[in-house]
């Protein structure tokens, strides 16, 4: 299958590049549903990113782990003090469809289905939650697309522009 | 930020190229430096696992080279590349990315001569063999392929017979057997030919010809499609954990950005063929002007070709963009703008003749390089090839009187100025 004849929920297309950056641009705390301390995963990695690389608030989520990356990791979202504007998803398929509704009863903004990760029915509920919704992106790739990491690794960020660069 | 699909001669000259946080550079400046300081540790660490994006050495990666890599990367049509120190450079650190040792690969035969040795000779030596095909048909190629083959290899426009590769065909049986098809465009250029539109998984670039334009620098590159599938099981490498890296595994953490990503970090790493900054810079320049040079090339090179084919000392023109060649059917489908401004003709007389036709030229250049603004010239017979017998030279496809010209941006009134008194003093 490729990638363009996966199932998706009516109405809603893969947010584009200007879309993909109004998004990280408008929000300040992400909550990483499926978080690992262990260096080989790749939640660990993206965690390690977004903790050392950018200015977002990190919420852990992992039932199995008390700390990550030296911040505390809540059981479920539920147990955060204050709803987190994006949901970054490192879980199966088949279990983003809860996850999907956990985001929508705390209010998060975002529901961000990681890199591989596809599940319309997850996007279905986020979608009639309210959330914008995100599938197999990477938030790491992502921010670094705009903010020079992606540039100087040798990728096609599709920024054309003749402003200042953001540091 | 938005949407827009921005063109072609747009992308030549702003991908990569944001003016920088630091200093508002308009031109792209050259870092010209070795390495780049940490923030404290923490920060080199996360740099060399990979945690971090940034720049550690220039071996790795160069910000100068980044704009380079981007601009390729966009122009092709890719999701990135990787700058190399020469064209060779890159198809080594691409195919050895691809296949190891007691692998194979196939390639379609009458490739460009350094691309022979390096493939049949030191990459033989090193336990890949490769299999060059005559009989370029979806049989032929399928035919040589064998469960250890890794990639199926051609060239857009083969130097230089000029032969035109069907890029459709070739992507098709390579797919069949789950291999990527590797397309070295150096002659077409992406403003001719994008090949990754045409079922190509990776190209590969002497950038030192048309890309850089100007005779003035070495360089390479690799461009990636993001699109094959490099955990189809027949690249382990890229997905078993890797032990120079912490036990990451590519395709698992990088997704469609694996293969670049391991390209740079293992290859580049490893090998150590990297581009200098100062020449990405000389090239970045020149891919500024490409669409306007490869246009004027063009141009150029048609009205020569056909100005030959009707000189009296010329014996037969071998161009895809005349319309009688055989070649013409795949250059209209694949090279719609134009089949290049590299090609070869006979000089009546044979290799005496070409051998005088060449000294004879007073503008045009005789050297071993393509792709200049300036019109070079090279006789095989008396130079590159001059230590084989007429028989042997046939069977490597060159004939004792081919002459490759590469057409230039000249005046096309001094250009047959020049080839017209040398091929009159040419004659017996």
């Amino acid at each position: 299958m490729t990638t363009d004849d996966r199932p998706r929920p009516e109405g809603w297309t893969p947010p584009g590049v200007g879309q993909r950056y109004r998004l990280l641009e408008s929000s300040s705390s992400i909550a990483i549903v499926g978080a690992s301390s262990n260096p080989a995963r790749a939640s660990n990695f993206v965690a390690t990113y977004l903790v050392g690389s950018t200015e977002f608030e990190i919420h852990p989520v992992n039932p199995r782990e008390d700390e990550i990356l030296g911040r505390p990791a809540v059981g479920a979202l539920s147990d955060l003090a204050e709803p987190p504007d994006i949901v970054d998803v490192f879980r199966r398929p088949e279990d983003c469809p809860g996850v999907a509704e956990e985001a929508v009863a705390v209010g998060a903004k975002v529901l961000w289905l990681q890199l591989g990760i596809w599940s319309e029915d997850a996007a279905r509920i986020a979608l009639d939650g309210g959330l914008d919704v995100v599938m197999d992106r990477c938030l790491k790739i992502e921010h670094a697309r705009f903010h020079g990491g992606l540039h100087l690794a040798g990728f096609d960020t599709g920024v054309i522009s003749s402003r200042r660069a953001r540091g | 930020m938005n949407d827009r699909e921005w063109g072609f001669r747009t992308r030549a000259l702003h991908a990569g190229g944001q003016p920088d946080s630091a200093t508002g550079a308009r031109a792209v400046p050259i870092y010209q430096s070795t390495s780049f300081v940490f923030d404290d540790t923490a920060d080199a660490a996360d740099l060399f696992a990979l945690q971090k994006y940034g720049t550690i050495y220039s071996r790795i990666s160069n910000p100068t080279v980044s704009a380079f890599e981007e601009r390729m990367a966009s122009l092709e049509g890719g999701i990135g590349a990787v700058a190399t120190a020469s064209g060779q450079a890159a198809e080594f650190c691409s195919l050895t990315a691809i296949a190891g040792s007691g692998h194979h690969l196939v390639a379609t035969a009458g490739l460009y001569g350094g691309t022979h040795t390096l493939l049949d000779h030191t990459m033989s030596w090193l336990g890949i063999d490769t299999t060059f095909v005559s009989e370029v048909t979806a049989d032929g190629i399928a035919a040589a392929i064998r469960p250890e083959t890794r990639a199926v290899y051609t060239e857009i426009i083969a130097n230089p017979s000029g032969a035109i590769a069907d890029l459709a065909m070739l992507s098709d049986v390579a797919h069949a057997h789950d291999l990527p098809l590797v397309v070295d465009n150096t002659f077409a250029t992406p403003w001719l030919c994008r090949p990754l539109d045409h079922g190509a998984d990776i190209v590969v670039h002497s950038a030192t010809k048309f890309l850089g334009g100007h005779g003035t620098s070495i360089g390479g590159v690799v461009v990636e499609s993001g699109r094959f599938d490099w955990g189809n099981g027949r690249f382990p490498h890229l997905t078993e954990a890797s032990p120079t890296y912490n036990g990451l595994r590519w395709v698992d953490n990088f997704g469609e950005y694996a293969f670049c990503t391991t390209l740079r970090s293992e290859q580049l790493r490893d090998v150590g063929a990297c581009l200098s900054p100062f020449n990405a810079f000389l090239l970045l320049q020149g891919i500024e002007t490409l669409p306007f040079r490869m246009d004027a090339h063009v141009a150029n090179a048609e009205a020569v070709a056909a100005w030959l084919s009707e000189h009296p000392d010329v014996g037969w023109v071998e161009y895809a963009g005349l319309p009688d060649s055989p070649h013409r059917p795949l250059a209209e489908r694949y090279l719609p703008r134009g089949a290049g401004a590299i090609f070869t003709f006979g000089v009546r007389g044979g290799r005496e003749a070409g051998a005088r036709f060449i000294e004879g030229l007073q503008l045009i250049s005789h050297l071993a390089n393509v792709g200049d603004a300036r019109t070079l010239v090279i006789h095989p017979a008396s130079t590159t090839h001059q230590q084989l017998s007429d028989e042997a030279l046939a069977a490597s496809g060159v004939g004792a009187d081919t002459v490759r010209l590469s057409i230039g941006l000249e005046d096309i009134d001094d250009l047959q100025w020049d080839l017209d008194q040398a091929l009159r003093g040419a004659r017996a």
